[in-house]
């Protein structure tokens, strides 16, 4: 860290995608990296947290319930039951818990001190979601309509015959690579710039308000205050994140279990 | 002044689905204003808007990244 730190002593070299690999034993591909290590402190902690709230229950709930009862409430009732459908939402709420609860954590452990890093910003992380999403959506698709009838329920009932060869290859390309492409890249795209946000304002200020001229002094300053300005606005994206990842997974299964389009 | 003119095509990138999204809501708070208990029905629709145009800004940022090298 202090030869970091003395690297930018002498000139401003901006924040960008290598801050974001931090090995911290081994290198390359198989190294055992900080996102990694956060990504599991985050599950042993809502395992811990939701199996320990589950063992004691009570009527009138206290704090740490009430924090889970209405987490659980928002994915239950305005994400699955308003998406899917009173009919067959039940069976797909703990998926869609488990994904909301994971995002929300490791979204937030972006702001959290000490841990401060959103696990969600490196890609490895959004993408192993997203299968995790697709290979659910199109195995319902799939056992619900068969081959032939979710090839079929992909455009619309009703449209002319000459329309279909145009329309019929790009609702293909939307189910199958830009779904899940858009999925990853969206959660992605949103922790990655935010965070880099933060870091630019915070090693910014850094920077001018100890290696440079005075009146600089006073920018760096307006510079850290912007980074808890900005920080609070993190903890809206993040959590709107972890909403809309979801509310997206949730509308995709709710076209699987869809008969018509 | 050194840069990627990259960078510059990301922010060319954001102006769409920044005006789309301005929509979006304010098409959203019309909506709750005109009929407050359509809320949670508005609230879905929305953000699932907010999320498809949202994807454009997010492709031209990865796009960024990769034609910067």
């Amino acid at each position: 860290m202090s030869v970091l730190l003395a690297a930018r002593a002498d000139s401003f070299e901006a924040p960008g995608v290598h801050d974001f690999w931090q090995p911290l034993i081994g290198d390359g591909a198989y190294a055992l990296t900080r996102p990694s290590v956060v990504m599991a402190i985050s599950v042993v902690l809502i395992i811990a947290f939701l199996t320990v709230l589950a063992r004691r229950l009570t009527v009138v709930p206290g704090k740490a319930q009430f924090l889970a009862e209405s987490a659980y409430g928002l994915v239950r009732n305005s994400v699955a039951r308003d998406i899917i459908g009173s009919k067959e939402f039940l069976k797909f709420v703990p998926f869609l818990f488990t994904l909301f609860t994971v995002l929300l954590v490791n979204n937030l452990f972006g702001v959290i001190p000490f841990i401060q890093f959103p696990t969600t910003s490196r890609i490895a992380f959004p993408i192993a979601l997203t299968i995790l999403v697709y290979i659910v959506y199109q195995t319902v698709s799939f056992r619900r309509k068969g081959v032939v009838g979710y090839m079929k329920s992909l455009v619309p009932p009703g449209l002319p015959g000459w329309i279909l060869p145009l329309m019929w290859p790009l609702e293909f390309i939307t189910y199958f690579i830009t779904r899940p492409v858009t999925l990853a890249l969206r959660l992605f795209g949103n922790m990655f710039a935010g965070h880099l946000l933060l870091l630019v304002f915070t090693l910014g200020g850094e920077y001018l308000l100890l290696h440079s001229t005075t009146p600089n002094k006073a920018a760096g300053a307006l510079s850290f205050l912007f980074t808890i300005v900005m920080s609070f606005f993190e903890v809206l994206v993040e959590f709107l994140q972890a909403y809309i990842f979801t509310l997206l997974a949730a509308l995709y299964l709710a076209g699987a279990v869809s008969d018509e389009h | 002044m050194t840069g990627n003119i990259a960078i510059l095509g990301y922010g060319l990138s954001a102006i769409g689905p920044g005006i789309g999204i301005g929509l979006i809501f304010a098409a959203y708070i019309n909506g709750v204003a005109r009929q407050p208990e359509a809320k949670s029905m508005l609230q879905t629709i929305a953000f699932t808007g907010f999320a498809l145009a949202e994807a454009l800004a997010l492709f031209g940022l990865v796009f960024m990244f990769v034609f910067k090298s």
